[in-house]
């Protein structure tokens, strides 16, 4: 048995806000420097070259990537010989959520009723998912989530007979559909079988993989690999004025399900797919 | 083709954007965006009177992240602009001449800018940090107890936009996707 203190998840939450909201990952940086090597158009070319000189100048004068700093998504996966003290887990991270948010001057965007819409001041709470693992250490995935692309996102309940044609037409007319709404190129997150909310839980988990490995799943490797290429033919292109880059990665995970089911969720991000991640 | 334009918009500059044209705006611009739309709304439907002037300005749909000490404003991306589709063109009938967010516009708000010589522009999504740097000074001016969503008062100098929806209802999301599009 190990024991943690929970101030130790506060601080440490309160610094990975900070980070995903200045920081992209290395390869999504990688990513959009290719991108801008093989774009087709002039305008797109610019346009991520833009992104580029985007990140720098959020890194050197820290100022977030994006102004909408998300909701911020956190995935706890926790060792089973891991005991906490100090106080509530679920209130630790919200505290490391509210001070990244507050002293990091991100942008509050957290409303406390969906209908009456009254801002927290302090982008809590979070939405956590917690998972139970062997082991006696913590990982912590913070991934902010902004809502330009999130509202662009989709769940179909397919049936089973609409097999991997259907799982396509359903992640190509969400692109679709989503279009220069989505901040493009965006990231897809990915999710068929399980339940309604399995799938979609798999479409955001997803998005959390860096976007430069592929599923160990040859079939699935195959339907990331041939779904980015259909995208990128689409012709939305970057800003969705027109190019060649219309996504950077799609990502996918599954899981089993239903006989009478076949669950997809589409889990759209954009350019800026920030997160961040420590290990306790 | 480059074009540097000053706003407020006047009717003329407005009707000779075309879409496609890369535009760097300088002068007086301000941002609302879901809720303060809303505010506005329920104004005119009052008989109130609106916080801001309509004819001839241009309304970013922006919200800010805070702004460190000593600068003007945090980061300054656009928004979804569809979001704001239902509020659009009344304003655009009262003389709001431009508007720049991200994303696709209704056919409504498309009748409006034709009806009323208006443009619709985007500037990058996800950019925030970049243009903010093009922005000199911010002060809400109304609303101020919506945070993020308040109304400011922009002073900006070459602001860069792509116009997407041109006075004559011509719409750049549509006519590019044709071109690079293989399917």
């Amino acid at each position: 048995m190990r024991t943690i203190d929970v101030s130790l998840v506060t601080d440490t939450i309160k610094d990975m806000c900070i980070e995903a909201n200045h920081f992209l990952s290395e390869d999504m940086k990688n990513a959009l420097n290719k991108a801008h090597d093989t774009e087709k158009s002039p305008l797109g070319c610019q346009i991520l070259g833009q992104l580029q000189e985007n990140l720098k100048i959020a890194g050197e004068d820290m100022i977030p990537i994006c102004q909408d700093t998300g909701m911020a998504v956190l995935f706890v996966e926790i060792g089973q010989d891991v005991h906490f003290e100090g106080g509530n887990l679920e209130d630790a991270i919200n505290e490391g959520v509210r001070r990244g948010y507050v002293d990091g001057y991100l942008r509050k965007s957290v409303v406390k009723d969906p209908i009456y819409r009254e801002n927290t001041k302090d982008n809590t709470p979070a939405v956590i998912y917690y998972e139970m693992v062997p082991g006696d250490q913590v990982k912590l995935t913070m991934a902010p989530k902004g809502f330009g692309s999130e509202n662009m996102s989709k769940i179909f309940m397919l049936k089973p007979a609409d097999g991997i044609e259907g799982v396509k037409n359903a992640i190509l007319s969400a692109v679709k559909d989503a279009g220069p709404n989505a901040c493009p190129p965006m990231v897809l997150g990915v999710g068929i079988g399980g339940t309604f909310e399995k799938c979609a839980y798999l479409a955001k988990k997803a998005l959390t993989r860096p976007v430069d490995q592929r599923s160990d799943i040859p079939y699935v490797k195959e339907l990331e690999e041939e779904m980015l290429e259909k995208i990128n033919k689409s012709g939305i292109g970057p800003g969705g004025l027109g190019g060649t880059t219309t996504a950077l990665a799609v990502n996918i995970n599954t899981y089993p399900t239903h006989i009478a089911g076949l669950p997809v969720a589409i889990n759209i991000c954009c350019h800026v797919n920030r997160h961040s991640v420590r290990v306790l | 083709m480059d074009r540097h334009i000053n706003v407020p918009l006047s009717d003329e500059d407005a009707k000779s954007l075309n879409y496609g044209d890369y535009v760097y705006l300088t002068g007086t611009i301000y941002t609302a965006r879901d809720a303060a739309h809303k505010r506005m709304y329920e104004a005119l439907a009052n008989k109130e009177a609106l916080p801001m002037e309509m004819k001839n300005n241009v309304i970013y749909y922006m919200g800010p992240s805070p702004a460190r000490e000593g600068r003007p404003i945090g980061s300054a991306g656009p928004t979804t602009a569809s979001r704001m589709d239902k509020y659009a063109p009344s304003l655009l009938d009262l003389g709001l001449k431009g508007m720049v967010g991200k994303g696709k516009r209704s056919q409504a708000v498309k009748d409006a800018i034709v009806r009323n010589g208006a443009v619709y522009m985007a500037a990058v999504g996800g950019a925030g940090a970049l243009l903010s740097r093009s922005i000199l000074s911010s002060e809400v001016i109304a609303y101020d107890d919506l945070g993020t969503e308040a109304i400011r008062k922009l002073e900006v100098k070459d602001f860069p936009v792509i116009v997407v929806i041109d006075a004559q209802g011509r719409d750049l999301y549509e006519e590019a996707i044709k071109e690079y599009g293989e399917q």
